[in-house]
């Protein structure tokens, strides 16, 4: 991925690394030394269909994470963003399998409810001015109960779109390529990476979401519309999610209703490790990725080595606080 | 020393403090004494050190070389408590109360009397103890009331207890009255006599001359960071402080010369914003230079911010080259060609966290966007480039970020957003505030230039020889009113200080 970041926090000297490449350079050699631990210790995690798990597994995590570093950097927080895809999820279902449409108005369907969804967090946020901790924790229930109600609380199966594992575990690459056994799921992520990072660094719309979460306050006396600005931001948010809702149930062949509460925390959680400062104003997609990746290779990691599952969950956590840790000392440098 | 009284020693001694910060030199060889009992004003422009001073006799910054003697005794003051522990004691501007918490809670936090094995705060024993305090200050404020529904000035009462309950033998009190209205100014003030009368010793910062003659024993005159000179505060005629404050004669100072054109580019009628704006009217012309001149909260800011729809209004009408224009937002204000330069750059005015470029580009983004969204950061760096060139901001790259650069160098480049944007109507709020004096006058330039570019400039500031050196008319406010305009050709510092303090003009 060309990340080829436009560093809001550097100090613009020349030669001189700033806070965030920094810490993104530590988030890559932390993932490097992981994936090297692993290989080492663990047997059977050095193989090639336990790579191809690892990046299964981050692929919806990572597209979350991009979905809300959108947010985050725009001094916001979005706790919806795992209820949300499975409500995006869901209504790829209902399109698909209760009313028969045809692959790509399933897929536009499901973008388009994340989207809308995403815009009324925005609304509530901007124009009823509730902190968007509250907003997108009423939003996190009404997705996941929506996505409930919607389904019946049954799973929706995909058998009728044989099409639809296109989305996530086949693997097209492999046929252009042959012996790259990336999943499609996989290649999503990166494509959503790649075209989140233009949007942010290279667009109007991310120069907003810099401005906005660097001072809100100074953006609105510079005579812009920073409630539109805001709204746009939670949208593209969502609308990410509705992607994370397609790899997720392509992976499954199923919508499953029940599923998408704790995604939230993951995503963030990658985001934090990744560099993004939940101050707003400073971050970067690809920090987000190297996070996703590091939560997964971790995850995958402990398994392989026969760690019990549980222990994963307490070593996330402690990696979130170190990660924070780190950025605050990097920055205090800076 | 004049006015010393005899076989008294000073409570508080400094000598020869030095004190440096990345690039600057705060104080030079300064020095200051204090005796017991006494009100020694504190006197000096902004910027001249008073601030930094103060910081050192209270702990909080260390000196780089020099002396403090308290009692006569060499004293080093690590920290604040290390200086309340010696009963030297600060209140602030701004002061730092818990607004949720009763004026006893907050007299005592931290060291509450505890009951029944130390485990209960003994709110009654606190109570009581405030109660003492203020009797002895002989006001009457009830302690178990919360501090975030008094008044200012009552709050000031509060930290002025709490200080007391340390045992201060010292108060620094800086700008006491800057938020008080005339009878709680009079209140403090006989307070101030009763802590004299106990022993205490008053630094006072203020701006104010007239406080001064009125509470002050000495007077100590700082400039640009060194010690002028002290002097017995009653002997000593006002024009000799002032001179002693900007170093020249008042008579030479630079006046505006110009003037506007006849041409009327905005009036505002009948503004009205609950107790903050009453009744504003005014109209600004075509390459005039109108100055606003006020105490602290006489409703300045608050007027430019209401025109600038920043803030909603209640009542007014605002019309733009004679025409009536609805200004709910800042967008529509930028969009009529009316730009808000805040004196709090960082928080209103810049992205400090963004470039240069950014920053002189983010009102005109939609400018430079090809392809509906992309931006088109060469035309933005050549844009950028000509006007950190044409303002003559110092920065090593227009990618350098903001945060960085000098007071004087972020004001240019919040000018250079607004001249960018074409806006033609810029209010500046003290323009030169936090800037040093070298860069002061450069501004002070730029906005000449400005206005005979045809600019038409509204300057809102609290110095008053920046008001005079820059207006060519001066509206002067006071409590939310405009008190009356004056000629900038002809009008003195007097003129000025009359208007600004007609609190009770339509009050009585």
């Amino acid at each position: 991925m060309s990340d080829t970041t436009m560093d809001k926090s550097g100090t613009g000297k020349p030669g001189f690394l700033s806070a965030a490449t920094l810490q993104k350079a530590v988030a890559f050699v932390v993932l490097i030394a992981l994936v090297l631990f692993f290989s080492i210790f663990a047997n059977n995690f050095a193989t090639g269909a336990n790579a191809v798990g690892i990046m299964q597994a981050t692929a919806v995590n990572g597209v979350l994470g991009v979905a809300v570093t959108f947010v985050i950097i725009s001094g916001g927080i979005d706790l919806s963003v795992g209820t949300m895809m499975t409500l995006t999820a869901v209504t790829a279902g209902l399109v698909l399998t209760n009313l028969g449409m045809p692959l790509p108005i399933g897929i536009l369907a499901a973008i388009a409810a994340g989207a809308f969804m995403g815009a009324v967090s925005g609304v509530v946020i901007a124009k009823l001015k509730i902190p968007p901790f509250i907003a997108t924790l009423g939003m996190m229930q009404i997705a996941r109960g929506l996505a409930l109600v919607f389904s019946g609380a049954k799973p929706i199966y995909f058998n009728d779109t044989p099409s639809y594992s296109l989305l996530s575990p086949e693997s097209t690459i492999s046929k252009l390529i042959p012996g790259v056994e990336i999943p499609n799921g996989v290649m999503i992520m990166f494509i959503v990476a790649i075209i989140a990072s233009i949007v942010l660094n290279r667009t109007i719309i991310g120069r907003m979401i810099f401005a906005l979460g660097s001072n809100e306050e100074a953006a609105r006396l510079s005579g812009i519309n920073i409630d539109n600005w805001k709204i746009l931001t939670y949208a593209i948010c969502g609308g990410i999610c509705g992607i994370a809702g397609l790899i997720v149930s392509s992976r499954l062949n199923s919508a499953q209703p029940a599923l998408g509460l704790g995604y939230e925390l993951d995503a963030i959680a990658a985001v934090v490790i990744g560099g993004t400062s939940l101050a707003g104003g400073r971050g970067t997609v690809m920090g987000t990725i190297i996070g996703a990746f590091i939560m997964s290779v971790l995850t995958n990691g402990l398994r392989v080595m026969g760690v019990l599952e549980e222990w994963k969950i307490v070593v996330t956590g402690v990696i979130i606080i170190v990660a924070v840790f780190i950025d605050i000392v990097l920055r205090k440098r800076a | 020393m004049p006015g010393e009284p005899e076989a008294r020693r000073p409570v508080i001694e400094m000598l020869g403090i030095e004190k440096s910060f990345p690039g600057v030199r705060a104080l030079h060889n300064v020095r200051f004494d204090l005796f017991p009992g006494e009100v020694h004003a504190l006197m000096g422009e902004n910027g001249a050190g008073k601030s930094t001073l103060m910081k050192i006799l209270t702990g909080v910054y260390q000196p780089d070389a020099g002396e403090i003697r308290v009692d006569d005794e060499p004293a080093v003051l690590p920290g604040p408590q290390a200086a309340q522990a010696r009963g030297i004691s600060i209140i602030h501007q701004e002061l730092f109360l818990m607004n949720h918490l009763t004026a006893a809670q907050n007299i005592f936090i931290g060291r509450e009397p505890r009951k029944a094995f130390n485990l209960f705060v003994d709110e009654d024993q606190m109570k009581r103890d405030a109660a003492a305090i203020f009797k002895r200050m002989k006001i009457g404020i009830d302690p178990g009331a919360e501090v975030g529904h008094m008044t200012v000035a009552r709050q000031q009462l509060v930290e002025i207890a709490k200080a007391l309950s340390y045992n201060a033998r010292v108060l620094v009190m800086d700008e006491p009255t800057s938020a008080l209205n005339e009878t709680e100014v009079e209140h403090l003030f006989a307070v101030i006599e009763d802590l004299k009368a106990n022993g205490v010793g008053i630094v006072y910062i203020t701006h104010k001359m007239d406080e001064v003659k009125r509470i002050a024993d000495r007077v100590t005159v700082m400039r640009d960071g060194q010690y002028i000179d002290t002097l017995p505060a009653a002997a000593t005629p006002m024009s000799k402080i002032i001179q002693m404050m900007v170093g020249r004669e008042l008579a030479d100072q630079h006046r505006a010369t110009g003037h506007g054109t006849t041409e009327e580019v905005l009036r505002v009628e009948g503004l009205n914003r609950g107790h903050v704006i009453k009744n504003v009217s005014f109209t600004l012309h075509k390459g005039e230079i109108l100055g606003f001149a006020g105490l602290m909260g006489a409703g300045r800011t608050e007027v430019a911010r209401a025109v600038f729809g920043a803030d909603p209004i209640d009542s007014g009408s605002i019309r733009i080259h004679g025409r009536e224009t609805r200004v709910a937002t800042p967008a529509d204000a930028v969009a009529n060609g009316i730009a808000y330069l805040s004196e709090d750059r960082k928080h209103f005015g810049l992205v400090t966290g963004m470039s240069v470029r950014d920053n002189i580009t983010m009102a005109s983004w939609r400018r430079y966007i090809s392809g509906r969204v992309f931006m088109r950061d060469a035309a933005m760096d050549a844009v950028a480039k000509e006007y950190v060139a044409k303002l003559r901001v110092k920065t090593p790259s227009v990618d350098q970020v903001t945060r960085l650069l000098s007071g004087g160098n972020q004001q240019k480049v919040v000018i250079g957003k607004w001249l960018l944007r074409d806006c033609d109507i810029l209010i500046f709020d003290e323009p030169t505030r936090g800037i040093d004096i070298g860069a002061k006058a450069e501004i002070y330039r730029l906005l000449e230039e400005l206005a005979a570019q045809g600019k038409s400039i509204i300057v809102i500031s609290s110095e008053l020889p920046e008001v005079l050196r820059l207006s060519h008319r001066i509206a002067v406010m006071c409590e939310g009113r405009i008190t009356g305009e004056l000629d900038g050709r002809t009008a003195t510092q007097e003129d000025i200080m009359t208007l600004a303090t007609q609190r009770n003009a339509t009050a009585a």
